[in-house]
Parts: structure tokens; C-alpha cells; sequence
């Protein structure tokens, strides 16, 4: 069944994965000192204007006395007036975002060339192929067959099954194409 | 040796049903046939010894089902024929068969349990696979959410600029050490550089504001051309919501590719540029399509899973309530919204599967914090305000808005997107998607709450206004006037920031309205639920503040008086913004408890559950009168697809008869006989039929049931014999029976097709009600169902012809006139090069007519299932 599909489309899951592992690692590595902050916005009290204090301090000391410093306000004010600061713990982890943004760039920018291949230099590569069309047959017997069978039926190396791989993943994507965009059966 | 083998092929499941139908009455009806009918079963069942056996009644044999008692030392070497019990693209799965496989299944390893470690072993890993491949799931769909999250964030503020620090940073990441401590600079950053000011140098004036304009576009252009081009080069099946082919897949359809490798890669990436490039849409409803792709693919891990398409539904039930999970932030919700949206058969051991993946994918997203706020949602909001009773008058008044939003949202993306499938128009799907990015960009840059993110604008209209607010919305007046401002009296009057703000959410309220109708139905991944929930926050908004308004220029109106004391903080807006949120979104789903429990789990306030509910409530009824369909439902009825949904009744009072196929003026069904057909003419009546199962009877002169084989599976089984036996030629005796039929000397051997055939198949009388008939379908599963008259074979029903049954009684019009083929694709030659019959694998689901089934093909070719262009 899915045995069959693309083999060039594994690297999902590694993909996935690498992006657990490294996320664990930034996870590990989150506490350090960029990427926490404790920020208290002050209103306006009295005179003073609003004002916004940010600083990297544990959660346990994120409160008004400890963060807004120096205190604007003389020594019998400064309840009232951290009654109506807001203080607010958060803590990020810019490494995750960071290999986040890279992973997908790098998969973006590999989807990308690999279309470019698809639609600009395949074709001109394959021209003169003509191998391509008993693949074609071989297709429809072949899915009622065992995939062990049709993997041994395949080519010997490895690099004729990647092609059979690609050729037979090139034609559900042609024929996805057909339902989906010419003849709107689904998705429309 | 091999003789042997094929003699006993096929597990003995000689039923009862045989048994039963051979009694003394029928066979004084029957007259003649039934001397020889009765000799047959009789004979069986006497040299089976299967009746002492009840329990192999309702074995499936193939996919190794455990011998029975009678079976040959011989069948324990034999292994199934490969392929069978498979399914063809675009079949419908037959859930009994598939559910009995798996007892079956189960029942083998439980019996070899006790044999040796290594079995008990993998009894074990069975047992756990479930829990584990669900966990794999959830671990899958909330990495995969929070990269999602991540990348759509960054590429959002991409088009406005860049952080010169750090290239991967968003907008807000950007500025989290940055010191600006007044509150006039709490919107500047330095290290955030706009595009006017990295090409131009400066950062205001009318040539920086064109510059951005400029740049706004150009992204969003690139950003949508770069996503239709890698939906249409790779998957063009990751375009959409998604939602309604997982509900039609859930409830049995079989769509190959649809939740595969490629479809997950592309529609996580194109998902987060369609985001990102600014068109109304949401990444919600595909997040449950990418969540079910990693649940298809993981169960291709465990066997249990993957060779049974009814266990993989499970999977799916459970893996759409992890996708809700992370894109709402919401578990609970998530399960119930599988369990009330998605789902068509959900047992309980399903429920809790749903409940752990929702859990684990909600813990993934919850360490990965991808918004920094140590929630699972940008629009995280949490009130403690109270609610007095009469606001249920302004709740109900958003309920209808919503109800009448949702029945025209509905209405009028169908039309949009029916002219789409049935015109010239939908030839150019990419230039589509340019059109609609450009008209969205170029009308959304001047007014700030569309230029922004939708999930940021849903979360500045949820926010309550604060001290620690600076948007717009709460520029009150009594906020010039010094100190008192904020506790004394809540309830302000609007100053002229809130009536700029109030125009512009007007504004932005017309635009989204307008481009979401065209939006949903893009060949980009797009989902439905930001949008509406969108619109109905702004339209909650304006309500909540012209209501705060209103108490405060009249607060001596006796409704006011008694709740809303001068000084008491009295209406919240942000809640009203929330109420219309999830009304809208009611009235476009007509989803309700698990839309309830989805917005009350982002608020985490239990108090508002009873306006959140009125207002649903209210949504949903006014939508219902305008049109009993969901959005859903409406795009799986316009696109053809074989969904019998189990919420509509049945309420007319048609037969059996009048809905089986063959109708009166037909040719006769097609059937096979038991044991007096050659292979020759079982492939001639399989290539000149597309049926995909023919009903095996006792002989041409009784009709009397004996079972039902599917094509596919007589295809392969023909296929697999002249592959490894031998002598099978082309006038071989093919025979159904346990024995193989007395054959004159010189014949070749016969083939026994036992093992592929079906004992006991459903079957209803002529006479059945047609309600019984659809309920029995709904509840089972049923693929088709054979309709008899006194045991003799007259037709079958499929779920294909209960449908259009279905469509004709709405119509209360003459029977569609061509057949409605769902999918129908061209094929070669029935006979390949070789001269060997080549199988015709892809075919069309079960019909009933032979006209159906020889029909010109390239009239069939335009005719879809269900066709709602006559209504």
C-alpha cells in the first residue's frame, strides 16, 4: 500500500525528530540570562508618568520591589503605588525559535530547489529517457503485488529503486494533480 | 502437494446462515432448485462438521483468520492470498468486515499467548500499540504545531520588517530586553527595523509609509505564489481546511495520499506561508489535517493499525483531537470536538486514546512555548470579571449575528465555490491565489487591524482594557485627567482614540467579511476558524463598547441602576468580543459543545460558560433556519463525497425495493454462480461489469444466496493462482462451494475461490423500511447490503445508492439521470499486451445498473456525486 510511495519523501521524519532533539537541548538550556524577564508596568501616579521596567530576576523576586528600582515614589508611597504596578514573569527560549526558523528555512529552501529541478531540468534530463514508459505498465499490476515482491522486482542498486521510487511517487502526484485541479472532484 | 492446498484454501465459515435458509419451508417454495439446494448445503454441512462450531459463524477468513475445527493440517502452512481485504482509492470501507478481521486478529494472538515468551511478548506490544502509536501522535502534532507557530509568527512580521540582532526573531521577540521605560516609547525598538528604514533610511514620511505598502505586498505576494506553487508541484491534496475529507475519511472513505508523507511536509510548510502572507485564513482547521497525517503515518508502525482500515480510523479519531488540542490550546475540547465534529464511529476506548493524545500534544506545545507567554495560544485571555444578567440580551443579539453571519458565510462561499468547480475559472488556481493575496494586501495595509496577524487582533479585541493597556481601543477619556483614572470608574467615556478605533473594526469587519468568503476554498491550506472567530470578535467588540457606552450616558435606566452602580466596573467589552468570537463560529460549524469547551478552556473562566452558551445556542438555531448544513457538511455535499451523516433523519417511507439496484427497467444483477463458472467467464462478467462485488448464488435456476465476493478481491485471487499454481488455464472450474464439483476427466483443474468469499453477507428483505435499512447502515458501517425475497437474491443497496436515494427525496425530483460516478478514471485495454486479462484495479464504488456501468465515459466525467447544481 503506502509501502510504495516516494522514498525521497522520508525525510519527514527525521526532520521531526532532529527538531525534538534540538528542541530538548534548547529546552535544557532556556534559563539562561536572555531569556527571562521580569517586566512591571507602572501607570501613571499622581505626577509620575507610566513607566516599564524589565529585569532579568528569578520568579520568585518578580514583584514591584524588587524590579522597579530606582523607586520614584518616597518611602510611605511605595505600597500604594505598587499596588497599581503589574508585574509579569516570562521566560522564552530564542534557541528553539532559532533552530525553528532554521530548520524550516533550510526545508523551504530545499522544497524550493527541488521543484526547480522538477519543473526546469527534468524535463530537459529526461527527454531522451525511455525507460519511463514501462514503468508506466508496471504500475498498475503492481499494486496488488506483496511490496516485498516489487521491491525485488525493482531495479538491482539502489540508485534504479530511488528512481522507480520517484517515477511511481512523480504519478500519484500527477494523478492527485487531475482530481484535485482539472477535474475538481475534491478540495474545491 | 499444491493440489492439496488449493483444495482446502479458504478456513471453513460454512455458516449458519446456509443452514438456516435450507429449512423445510422454503424448500416446498422454492420447487424445483431447492432439491439440489438442499443437497448441497446439506452435504457441506454434513462433511464440514462446521455447525457444531457457532463461533466461526462470522469469520472473516482472510488475513489469517485462526482454523477452524475442520481445517486441514495443510491450511496451517497455507498463508492468505495477498491483497485481499484491501481496498481500492476512493472505496468505501465495509467497518463490519474490517472489525471482524480484528477479532479475528486478536483472538489468533491471544491463543498463541500462552505458547512462548517471545509470543507473550508480542501479545504485549499489541496490546500497548495503540496507546503507544496515539502517543507517537501527540509527541508529532505538537512539535509540529509549535514549528508551526514559530515560523508563522516570524514570517508575519517579515513583511513589515526585520530584526537586525537576530535575523530569527519576531517583531515582539525582538524587543523582550529592549529598556524603552515610558510609556510613550513602549512601542519603539530599536533593534526592529522596518523595510523603509533598511532600503530608505528613514523611518517616517509618506515615502517610508510606500515603501513598507510596498514591501507588505511584495511579501505576501511571494509568500502565497511560493505556496500554491508547492501544493500544485507536490500535494496538491494539502490545499484546503481539510476537515471535510477527514470527516468523510473517518466515516469510511478511502482517499490514498490524502494523509500521506507529502501531504503532511507540504501542508506544514504552505500552511505556514499561506499565514504568513496575510490572506483571512487560520492555521486551526489544517492543524487537525496535519495531526492526522502523523497519525496515518505512525500507524504504519504497528500492523495492528496498518492492515486494518477501521482500527486506523481510531487513530485518526484520536489524532484529530490532538490537532484541536494544540491549535486552541484547548484537550478537552479537542476530544469533544472529535467526538461531536469529526468522528462517525468513536467508542469509548477511543475517547480515552483521544484524551491522551490531546494530552501529550498539549504538554509538547507547552514546552516548546512558542509564543513566550507559557500558554499553547496567542490569544490566551483571563477575565474575573462579573457578568449581570441582562448582558444576556446583547449575548443573544451577537448569537443571532453569528447564526446570520454563519448561513450566509455558508451559502455564499458555496456558490463561490461551486462556480469554481464547474466553470472555466477554476482552470487558473494559482493565479486565483495571486488575485486574492493582492486584493487582500492592498486593502489590508492601510487600516492597522487587518494589516496585523489575525490571532494578534483576536487577541487585542479578547483583552480586557488595562493600565497595562496602549492599544488604541482603550484610549479613554478619563485617562488625561490624572491619578483616579483606572479603579474609580471603569466605566469611561470613549475618547477619540476608541471612536478611530471603532471605524477602522467597522472597516476591517466589511473586509474580512468580504474576503473570507473568497479565501476559503484557495488551492493553499486554509482553515476557517480564525477568520470567523475574527469577525465575531470584532462584531463583539463594537457591541460590548457601545453597550459600556450606553451605561454610562444611562446609567439612571432602571436595567443599568441595578447592576451596573456608579463606580462598579460594570461591562467588559473584551468578554463581548469573546461571546461574538465564539457565536460566529458557532453559526459557520454549528459546531456547539466542543466550541463551548474550546473557548472556555482559552479563557480559563468558568463563569462565562452560561453567555457562551446562549449565544451558541442562539447561533446555531438561527443558522439551522437558514440551512441545516455546516460549512462542512455543505463541502462534502458539494464535492460529492459518500458521507452518510448520522445527524440528519430519515423520515420517509420508502422500501428496500424501491431503492436497490436493479430498478425495474435494468438489466438482471449480475451474479456468480457457485460452481459452474469457468474462470474465463468469471473474468469476462468481471471486465464487462464495474461492479465491485457480485453477489454468489446457488445456481442459475435457484437464486438462493450463498455469499458475496468483491471484485478486487476475485481479481487478485485469479491473478495469485496463475501466478503460483499451476494447471490453472483458462476453462478451469472455478467453484465457491467446500468440494470441488464432479468434473469430467479430461478437465482441467479446478480453482477454489472460497477463501475470498463473504458467508455472511448483510441482507435485508424487499420489504424492509427504508428506515431500518439506512439506520442499519449509519450504525454498522455497511458497505452494501444484499436484498432478498425469500432467499432468493433480487438486489443490493449500497451506501452509494442510499445516498443518492437520499438526494432524490431532498429534491423531490425525478432520479438523477446519469450514473454519479465519484471518481471514474480512464483505463488500458482489459487486456494487456501479453493477452492476459489486466486487472481493473481503480474502479468505481459499488453500483447497482449495468447502464450505470457502461455509460459513456466522457459524459461521466462531468457528472459529480451528488451534484447539487440541479437543487
Amino acid at each position: 500500500m503506502w509501502t510504495g510511495r516516494g522514498g525521497s519523501s522520508t525525510f519527514v521524519v527525521p526532520a521531526v525528530l532532529t527538531f525534538f532533539l534540538l528542541d530538548a537541548v534548547a529546552y535544557v538550556q532556556a534559563k539562561n540570562f536572555e531569556d527571562v524577564r521580569c517586566k512591571c508596568i507602572c501607570p501613571p501616579y499622581r505626577n509620575i508618568t507610566g513607566h516599564i521596567y524589565n529585569r532579568n530576576v528569578s520568579q520568585k523576586d518578580c514583584n514591584c520591589l524588587h524590579v522597579v528600582e530606582p523607586m520614584p515614589v518616597p518611602g510611605h508611597d511605595v505600597e500604594a503605588y505598587c499596588l497599581l504596578c503589574e508585574c509579569k514573569y516570562e521566560e522564552r527560549s530564542s534557541n528553539t525559535i532559532k533552530v525553528t526558523i532554521i530548520i524550516y528555512l533550510s526545508v523551504v529552501g530545499a522544497l524550493l530547489l527541488y521543484m526547480l529541478f522538477l519543473l526546469l531540468v527534468d524535463p530537459l534530463i529526461r527527454k531522451h529517457d525511455a525507460y519511463t514508459q514501462p514503468l508506466h505498465n508496471e504500475e498498475d499490476s503492481e499494486e496488488m503485488r506483496p511490496p516485498v515482491d516489487s521491491a525485488q522486482a525493482k531495479g538491482n542498486t539502489v540508485l534504479e529503486r530511488v528512481e522507480g521510487a520517484q517515477q511511481r511517487w512523480k504519478k500519484q502526484v500527477q494523478e492527485q494533480r487531475k482530481t484535485v485541479f482539472d477535474r475538481h472532484k475534491m478540495l474545491s | 502437494m499444491e493440489s492439496e492446498q488449493l483444495y482446502h484454501r479458504g478456513y471453513c465459515r460454512n455458516s449458519y446462515n446456509s443452514i438456516a435458509s435450507a429449512s423445510s419451508d422454503e424448500e416446498l417454495l422454492d420447487g424445483a432448485g431447492a432439491v439440489m439446494d438442499f443437497h448441497t448445503t446439506e452435504d457441506d454441512n454434513l462433511l464440514d462438521g462446521d455447525a457444531a462450531s457457532p463461533g466461526s459463524n462470522y469469520v472473516m477468513s482472510n488475513g489469517g483468520g485462526a482454523p477452524s475445527s475442520t481445517t486441514h493440517l495443510l491450511d496451517f502452512l497455507e498463508e492468505p492470498i495477498p491483497g485481499v481485504g484491501t481496498y481500492d482509492d476512493f472505496h468505501t470501507i465495509d467497518w463490519v468486515r474490517e472489525k471482524c478481521k480484528d477479532r479475528e486478529r486478536h483472538r489468533k494472538i491471544n491463543s498463541k499467548k500462552k505458547d512462548s515468551a517471545w509470543e507473550f511478548t508480542k501479545s504485549l506490544y499489541d496490546a500497548w500499540s495503540g496507546w503507544l502509536v496515539v502517543t507517537l501522535t501527540g509527541l508529532a502534532s505538537g512539535a509540529l504545531a509549535g514549528l508551526i507557530d514559530i515560523a508563522a509568527d516570524w514570517m508575519n512580521d517579515l513583511k513589515e520588517g526585520v530584526c537586525l540582532s537576530a535575523m530569527w526573531l519576531n517583531r515582539e521577540q525582538c524587543c523582550w530586553t529592549s529598556n524603552e521605560t515610558t510609556f510613550a516609547e513602549r512601542d519603539k525598538c530599536p533593534q526592529w527595523k522596518n523595510w523603509a528604514e533598511l532600503i530608505l533610511g528613514q523611518a517616517e514620511g509618506p515615502g517610508s509609509y510606500i515603501m513598507n505598502y510596498f514591501m507588505y505586498t511584495y511579501w505576501a505576494l511571494s509568500f502565497a505564489t511560493l505556496a500554491v506553487c508547492l501544493v500544485k508541484v507536490f500535494a496538491p491534496y494539502a490545499c484546503g481546511s481539510g476537515i471535510p475529507e477527514i470527516k468523510t475519511i473517518l466515516s469510511g472513505f478511502i482517499i490514498r495520499g490524502y494523509l500521506g508523507k507529502w501531504t503532511l511536509l507540504i501542508k506544514t510548510v504552505t500552511l505556514v506561508l499561506a499565514v504568513a502572507s496575510g490572506l483571512s485564513l487560520g492555521k486551526e482547521g489544517p492543524l487537525v489535517h496535519v495531526a492526522c497525517c502523523c497519525g496515518n503515518i505512525f500507524s504504519y508502525l504497528f500492523p495492528k493499525y496498518s492492515k486494518n482500515e477501521a482500527k486506523k480510523r481510531e487513530v485518526l479519531s484520536a489524532a484529530s483531537a490532538a490537532g484541536v488540542s494544540v491549535a486552541f490550546g484547548a484537550p478537552i475540547g479537542g476530544v469533544l470536538f472529535s467526538l461531536e465534529e469529526v468522528s462517525y464511529y468513536f467508542p469509548l476506548k477511543t475517547l480515552w486514546r483521544s484524551f491522551f493524545a490531546a494530552l501529550v500534544a498539549a504538554f509538547v506545545l507547552r514546552s516548546i512555548n512558542p509564543f513566550g507567554n507559557s500558554r499553547l495560544v496567542l490569544f490566551y485571555v483571563e477575565y474575573h470579571t462579573p457578568w449581570y444578567l441582562f448582558e444576556l440580551i446583547p449575548f443573544i443579539l451577537l448569537g443571532v449575528f453569528g447564526g446570520l453571519w454563519g448561513a450566509f458565510f455558508i451559502r455564499a462561499n458555496i456558490a463561490w465555490c461551486r462556480r469554481r468547480k464547474s466553470t472555466r475559472f477554476g482552470k487558473y488556481p494559482v493565479l486565483e491565489v495571486i488575485l486574492v493575496t493582492a486584493v487582500t494586501a492592498v486593502f489590508a495595509f492601510p487600516n492597522p487591524y487587518t494589516r496585523q496577524n489575525t490571532s494578534e487582533l483576536i487577541k487585542e479585541l479578547f483583552t480586557d482594557c488595562g493600565p497595562l493597556e496602549s492599544s488604541q481601543l482603550c484610549q479613554y477619556r478619563s485617562q488625561m485627567n490624572g491619578s483616579k483614572a483606572f479603579n474609580d470608574n471603569p466605566n469611561r467615556p470613549a475618547g477619540p482614540g476608541v471612536y478611530a478605533a471603532i471605524w477602522q473594526l467597522c472597516l476591517a469587519l466589511v473586509f474580512k467579511i468580504i474576503m473570507t468568503i473568497f479565501t476559503f476554498g484557495l488551492k493553499v491550506p486554509s482553515g476557517l476558524f480564525i477568520p470567523s472567530m475574527a469577525i465575531g470578535a470584532i462584531a463583539g467588540r463594537i457591541v460590548g463598547i457601545a453597550v459600556e457606552q450606553l451605561a454610562y450616558y444611562h446609567h439612571d435606566w432602571f436595567l443599568f441602576k441595578e447592576w451596573c452602580e456608579v463606580g462598579a466596573d460594570c461591562i467588559t467589552p473584551g468578554l463581548y468580543a469573546m461571546v461574538g468570537a465564539a457565536a460566529c463560529l458557532g453559526g459557520v460549524t454549528r459546531m456547539t459543545v466542543s466550541l463551548v469547551v474550546i473557548v472556555f478552556e482559552l479563557t480559563g473562566g468558568l463563569e462565562y460558560i452560561v453567555p457562551l452558551m446562549a449565544a451558541v445556542m442562539t447561533s446555531k438555531w438561527v443558522g439551522d433556519a437558514f440551512g441545516r448544513q455546516g460549512i462542512y457538511e455543505a463541502h462534502i455535499r458539494l464535492n460529492g463525497y459518500p458521507f452518510l451523516d448520522a445527524k440528519e433523519e430519515f423520515t420517509h417511507v420508502t422500501l428496500a425495493s424501491d431503492v436497490m439496484r436493479p430498478r425495474r427497467s435494468d438489466p438482471p444483477l449480475a451474479v456468480l454462480t457457485q460452481d459452474d463458472l469457468t474462470v474465463e467467464e468469471l473474468q469476462s462478467t468481471i471486465n464487462e461489469t464495474s461492479y465491485n462485488g457480485f453477489p454468489v448464488i446457488v445456481s442459475k435456476e435457484s437464486q438462493r444466496l450463498v455469499g458475496f465476493a468483491l471484485r478486487r478481491d476475485i481479481t487478485i485471487a485469479i491473478e495469485n493462482a496463475r501466478r503460483k499454481q499451476e494447471g490453472i488455464m483458462l476453462n478451469s472450474r472455478v467453484y465457491f462451494t467446500q468440494h470441488a464439483p464432479t468434473l469430467p476427466a479430461d478437465s482441467p483443474r479446478p480453482l477454489k475461490l472460497r477463501s475470498i468469499l463473504d458467508m455472511s453477507p448483510f441482507t435485508v428483505t424487499d420489504h424492509t423500511p427504508m428506515e431500518i435499512v439506512v439506520d442499519i447502515f449509519r450504525k454498522l458501517g455497511l458497505r452494501q447490503c444484499l436484498v432478498t425475497h425469500n432467499g432468493n437474491v433480487l438486489g443490493i443497496i449500497t451506501k452509494k445508492n442510499i445516498l443518492e436515494h437520499l438526494e432524490e427525496l431532498k429534491q423531490n425530483t425525478e432520479p438523477l439521470t446519469a450514473s454519479w460516478y465519484y471518481h471514474k478514471k480512464r483505463y488500458p485495454a482489459s487486456h494487456g499486451s501479453n493477452g492476459r486479462p489486466r486487472s481493473r484495479v481503480h474502479h468505481v464504488q459499488l453500483i447497482g445498473s449495468f447502464q450505470d456501468g457502461r455509460g459513456g465515459d466522457d459524459s461521466e466525467e462531468e457528472v459529480h456525486l451528488l451534484d447539487g447544481s440541479n437543487r
